[in-house]
């Protein structure tokens, strides 16, 4: 017997509203199958079981809120004959207010999300004209008529978090200037060989770089809970994706220490799309360990960021900028970038966090072990 | 075949990848990445789409030369293959 609950998807998160369900009792599910839809205030996630199993019964309906931690479903073992219990919440199929079996793999921005929730416009009856059908912005308005609201509950999220984040999380910071030259240059010869669907971004070699560092010093990974550095079950690094249109998600990228660098770019790519498109799993909002942030997009050169509880530290990058950088006795133009550390000094010291940026350093300086 | 023909493709591509934007504000000599707050997984996705649906492969040495809606257009245009 195996208990679906409502997950916590965020230190400030204290409850979500089904929104929809996925499967329906006697259906059987594998472990990691996306099994509800939830709503929360960073838009629509899907949420997996964490267990194989058999659905006995769904035990909350779609569109109802519920605390964090409150049992939705159980689930029994595949080898268990038990027949299916008499549930109380009939299968989606049978419910008083279905949703339309057509939103089951409709996309919505979370943007969309958002207008949608300040327009009072049902997702589920719009038909999306974004990539793959996702539902966007001006589905939302078209079907609304548009009158704008003051309700931003991403950004109250967002602050939510910050402000616990600065109120609690005595923060030291460290900042650290890398010739990205060799990684760069190495890079872009593979690069060069490779259709243009294959390439490899700079983020790439920066994330990989940093999971090497939690690897090696792994306090840096660990969570701050009850008053203790909980170490991390795997190297899964947040990485901060902007909306474009306000707004930031964290997604995690699981076990970034492992697998090709072609493989950590399309993990990348995928994330990168579904935090923008809607569609990221409860696991992805909830499994960082560790944040990584970029901000040279835009030419900033420097980033000191905040920390995201119960995280330990938040790794910045500036842009990668063409410098006058010593080498040996002579003067050479160099492609640099600031990476910087913030870090909770309730787990580690500056000595430490020292260590950590000159690990990523390290890790650049040979990009072919990356 | 025309360069607004060409400029009316990369447009619908661009309208993929960031559909919340508003395409007919886009000033065509201002970097997409300033006009659209598109990152470099946004741009390199639109390259890989502009070589998949025009059939123009933009080596990355030249990502510097077609960093605007013009200067993309002029690139892609004077590369693309032309029936007969």
């Amino acid at each position: 017997m195996a208990e679906f609950r409502m997950p916590s998807l965020g230190a400030d998160m204290e409850a979500g509203t089904l929104v929809q369900w996925l499967v329906k009792p006697g259906d059987r599910v594998q472990r990691g199958q996306v099994i509800a839809v939830v709503e929360t205030q960073k838009g629509a996630i899907d949420v997996e079981s964490f267990e194989g199993g058999v659905v006995e019964a769904l035990l909350v309906e779609p569109g109802t809120e519920v605390p964090v931690g409150t049992t939705l479903a159980r689930l029994h073992d595949d080898g268990d004959a038990r027949p299916v219990a008499t549930p109380v919440v009939a299968a989606p199929a049978a419910t008083s207010t279905p949703a339309p079996a057509s939103t089951a793999t409709a996309r919505v921005s979370p943007r969309a999300r958002k207008r949608a929730s300040e327009l009072g416009v049902d997702v589920h009856a719009l038909v999306g004209t974004g990539p793959d059908g996702a539902i966007t912005t001006d589905d939302v308005e078209r079907a609304a008529g548009s009158k704008p609201s003051p309700a931003d509950g991403m950004r109250q999220a967002i602050a939510a978090a910050m402000s616990r984040s600065k109120r609690e999380i005595p923060h030291y910071y460290l900042w650290h200037a890398i010739d990205l030259e060799p990684a760069l240059q190495w890079m872009e010869a593979g690069n060069e060989r490779l259709p243009i669907a294959a390439r490899l971004l700079p983020a790439v070699l920066l994330l990989r770089a940093v999971a090497v560092a939690v690897k090696q010093l792994p306090e840096f990974g660990s969570a701050w809970v009850d008053g203790r550095a909980v170490p991390p079950a795997g190297i899964h690094l947040g990485f901060a994706v902007s909306l474009r249109t306000g707004g930031l998600v964290n997604p995690a990228i699981h076990d970034c220490e492992r697998g090709t660098l072609a493989d950590l770019m399309e993990r990348l790519r995928d994330v990168t799309a579904r935090a923008r498109a809607g569609g990221l799993r409860a696991s992805e909002y909830a499994d960082g360990v560790l944040t990584v942030t970029s901000l040279g997009e835009l030419g900033t050169t420097g980033v000191l960021g905040v920390i995201h509880p119960p995280q330990t530290a938040i790794v910045g990058f500036g842009a990668i900028t063409p410098r006058a950088w010593v080498v040996g006795d002579a003067v050479v133009p160099r492609r640099v970038v600031e990476v910087s550390l913030s870090a909770d000094h309730r787990v580690t010291d500056g000595v430490r966090g020292a260590a950590f940026l000159r690990t990523i350093e390290r890790a650049l300086q040979h990009p072919e072990d990356l | 075949m025309t360069a607004d023909t060409t400029k009316a493709a990369i447009l619908t591509l661009l309208g993929r990848i960031t559909p919340d934007s508003d395409l007919s504000q886009l000033r065509g000599d201002v970097p997409l990445r300033d006009e659209l707050e598109i990152d470099s997984m946004d741009f390199l996705n639109l390259l890989i789409a502009v070589a998949g649906e025009l059939h123009v492969e933009i080596p990355e040495r030249d990502y510097g030369k077609v960093l605007s809606l013009d200067a993309l257009v002029a690139y892609v245009d004077a590369r693309r293959p032309r029936a007969g």
